[in-house]
């Protein structure tokens, strides 16, 4: 939820301060259950903490849908995203590399030397 | 008090000043939850239109939790005691909440005229009422909170929890709005209804926090008086009341 400023404020409402150039964006993680990963929920837009962690709270927590938030400044972000691979060096990656497979091999193997039962 | 605080006889009638007072407070909460949900879908900002209904939500929530509690220990054939006023006969059967909060003419409505009044579309003012409700609001759930009454504290308790995140609310607002000419003359247009809102008990206190702000004139006391009614009331209670009246004894 980044577009958070009104095209249009009612009237009365003109200066209240929270939108346009003081708003800030604030990104949103949030944690379902204890020792459970935190993960990004979506974002709010505020102008300073107390109202950050008011709108977040509100938005990702009043049903009950998590028992944690981080809620960070975009801006603190470090973002990284250039990840080129100009010589293909396919042996970084696991494409091709099924698990699955060589697992089944290795539990037929275990259950016929006898030593685990095959699951 | 009577019996009622044995934890035995959880379903007897509740003291009768404490009833006067829950229900005071529910239609106070019931009625500002209409006020501030007129708000969905045009306030300033996405997210405060979010965090306001919810607050409003929460409101008639709380509303809904006394309305229940009063029906559930109005007493056998005593539910006419719940009424302010005389005319007993318009007072719904005990047991149901929906009628207690819907189905009272009304002039027998306790609410506080500070959250009759309707403000959409000025913010500063629905913000300044936010403020100074949640301020009356604090103290009276202070008191009920160390009722004998179990039932009646621990419902308090339940209630404050959830007003913590008002406060927290209005408060970023306060202190944001500070130096804001238009929520400054919102509040000092507002504080002689919030100090009349108030149990006479609570309005030292009250004033304490809003310093320098001191007692109104008595004759602005009493015009927002508890059990006066404002402009508008009748209005938002057709409104209020609306859909119910419609099919009367309907089940929704």
């Amino acid at each position: 939820m980044t577009s958070g400023v009104r095209s249009t404020e009612p009237p009365g409402s003109e200066g209240i301060g929270v939108a346009g150039a003081g708003a800030g964006i604030w990104e949103v993680f949030r944690q379902e259950r204890k020792g459970a990963a935190f993960e990004h929920a979506g974002s709010v837009a505020a102008p300073d903490a107390a109202f950050a962690r008011a709108y977040a709270h509100e938005q990702y927590g009043r049903r009950g849908e998590s028992v944690c938030l981080w809620v960070v400044p975009r801006a603190s972000i470090l973002e990284v995203e250039d990840f080129v691979d100009e010589l293909n060096r396919n042996y970084h990656r696991v494409d091709g590399y099924s698990l699955k497979a060589k697992l089944k091999e290795a539990r037929e193997r275990a259950a016929a030397s006898g030593s685990v039962p095959a699951s | 008090m009577n019996g009622s605080a044995d934890p035995s006889r959880p379903q007897g009638a509740l003291d009768e000043q404490e009833r006067q007072a829950l229900l005071a407070i529910a239609d106070d909460e019931l009625v500002l939850g209409w006020r501030d949900s007129e708000w969905t879908g045009i306030a300033p900002v996405l997210e405060e239109d979010v965090a306001l209904s919810s607050i409003a939500q929460n409101e008639i929530g709380h509303a809904r939790a006394i309305y229940a509690l009063l029906s559930a220990r109005s007493g056998a054939g005593d539910a006419g005691a719940i009424a302010a006023g005389d005319a007993l006969s318009s007072v719904p059967t005990a047991g149901d909440p929906d009628a207690l909060a819907f189905d009272r003419p009304p002039e027998e409505y306790r609410c506080a005229p500070l959250v009759q009044l309707r403000f959409v579309p000025d913010w500063a003012r629905t913000i300044a009422r936010r403020v100074l409700y949640e301020a009356v609001d604090e103290l009276r759930l202070e008191r009920l909170r160390a009722s004998s009454d179990e039932a009646v504290a621990g419902l308090a308790a339940k209630i404050d929890r959830e007003e913590a995140y008002h406060r927290l609310h209005a408060e970023m607002w306060r202190e944001r709005l500070a130096t804001e000419p238009r929520f400054q003359a919102a509040v000092e247009e507002l504080w002689p209804y919030a100090v009349a809102m108030a149990e006479p008990d609570d309005r030292e206190q009250l004033e304490r926090m809003f310093e320098p702000k001191t007692t109104p004139s008595n004759s602005l006391l009493q015009g927002a008086r508890r059990g006066a009614h404002a402009d508008g009331w009748r209005e938002l209670w057709n409104e209020m009341t609306e859909v119910r009246r419609s099919v009367p004894g309907a089940s929704w």
